[in-house]
């Protein structure tokens, strides 16, 4: 398995997508409920897009799959995403 | 029709946006790794610590995105990168060995929000970098002294041999307010009295801002190292939200 980055490492992808920057955005772990920044989750880039785990039971919160056409986001290890505006 | 929602608040969408810049000037920093000032027309400016994805288009059209920290801040469309070759690389040998001046390559950002210094900030400030985790260190550094901020800051500098330094020379000027710990890892200049060896907890007693004042901190660096510090601090009794990490993995 490649070494992780932070979560700060998504702030270029994402913002393709979503005009605030995400990496400001504190998510609840579904796993242990631990709430932290985005930035401070761990990132593991794969050829296919990044794995995003929280930093302190390393539970999957999101997987980012890059496609020539699309973004595929799943959300499956985050109660939440609060995002400041 | 202009809804008052976009003219209220809505910011024109240019983070996520391709620039081209220009290749200004290039400098030597290291054996593996130099400088690039980009002129890239809309940037904007970017904070201390940001970042930028750099885009490379081959002939055949093959794509390859990396991200790299840029060692200036302000609000001018100018950037440095500093860069370090990574032997394997699809992009860093390329930066380093190949870019030359009036040449384009694509860059997005200013990027990230958090791992940002700004001259708002009145609190002391603890940088930590290892090898090429200065650069966006040095854009802190860069923008305390040309916002004249009293905010007392120090660095603890991580690398191999002092050859290997970054921006030595700008580091090595005295800079009120600044104070600067090297720390080699491999090759000690005679007459230090640290052994050459990587960063332990005893440096950071001996040489960091302790908890005990509330330093902001960022480290950055490779992996191993960046965990390594960041235990290190929190061992010590910084609490684990005034510490600012950037990794820059193994790619």
């Amino acid at each position: 398995m490649p070494e992780p980055v932070d979560g700060n490492a998504l702030a270029g992808p994402l913002s393709e997508l979503f005009s605030a920057d995400l990496t400001l955005a504190t998510g609840r772990c579904l796993g242990c409920g631990d709430v932290s920044e985005l930035a401070r989750a761990r990132v593991y880039p794969d050829p296919t897009g990044y794995v995003v785990r929280c930093s302190q039971c390393d539970d999957v919160l999101m997987v980012i799959v890059e496609e020539p056409d699309s973004v595929c986001l799943e959300l499956r290890g985050m109660s939440w995403l609060k995002v400041p505006r | 029709m202009i809804t008052e929602r976009e003219t209220r608040d809505a910011p024109p969408h240019r983070v996520g946006l391709w620039h081209v810049g220009v290749v200004v000037s290039t400098a030597p920093q290291t054996p593996t790794g130099r400088s690039i000032v980009l002129d890239v027309p809309g940037w904007g400016g970017n904070l201390a610590g940001q970042h930028a994805d750099v885009r490379l288009t081959a002939p055949d059209g093959y794509q390859a995105v990396r991200s790299y920290s840029i060692a200036s801040a302000g609000e001018t469309d100018r950037v440095e990168l500093a860069v370090d070759r990574f032997p394997d690389g699809e992009v860093s040998p390329y930066l380093v060995d190949d870019l030359a001046v009036g040449d384009q390559v694509e860059l997005r950002g200013p990027l990230g929000g958090w791992f940002v210094w700004t001259p708002a900030q009145t609190e002391p400030v603890q940088l930590i970098g290892g090898g090429s985790g200065i650069v966006p260190l040095m854009a802190m550094i860069r923008s305390h002294a040309d916002s004249a901020s009293a905010a007392p800051f120090r660095l603890l500098y991580s690398l191999r041999s002092p050859g290997d330094a970054f921006f030595r020379s700008e580091l090595e000027t005295p800079t009120p307010g600044l104070d600067v710990t090297w720390l080699y890892t491999r090759g000690t200049p005679a007459g230090l009295p640290r052994a050459a060896g990587r960063i332990t907890p005893d440096d950071l007693a001996a040489s960091a801002f302790p908890p005990s004042i509330s330093p902001a901190v960022f480290v950055c660096g490779p992996t191993g190292f960046v965990e390594t510090v960041a235990n290190a601090l929190v061992a010590l009794g910084h609490d684990p939200h005034r510490v600012k990490t950037e990794r820059f993995g193994g790619a």
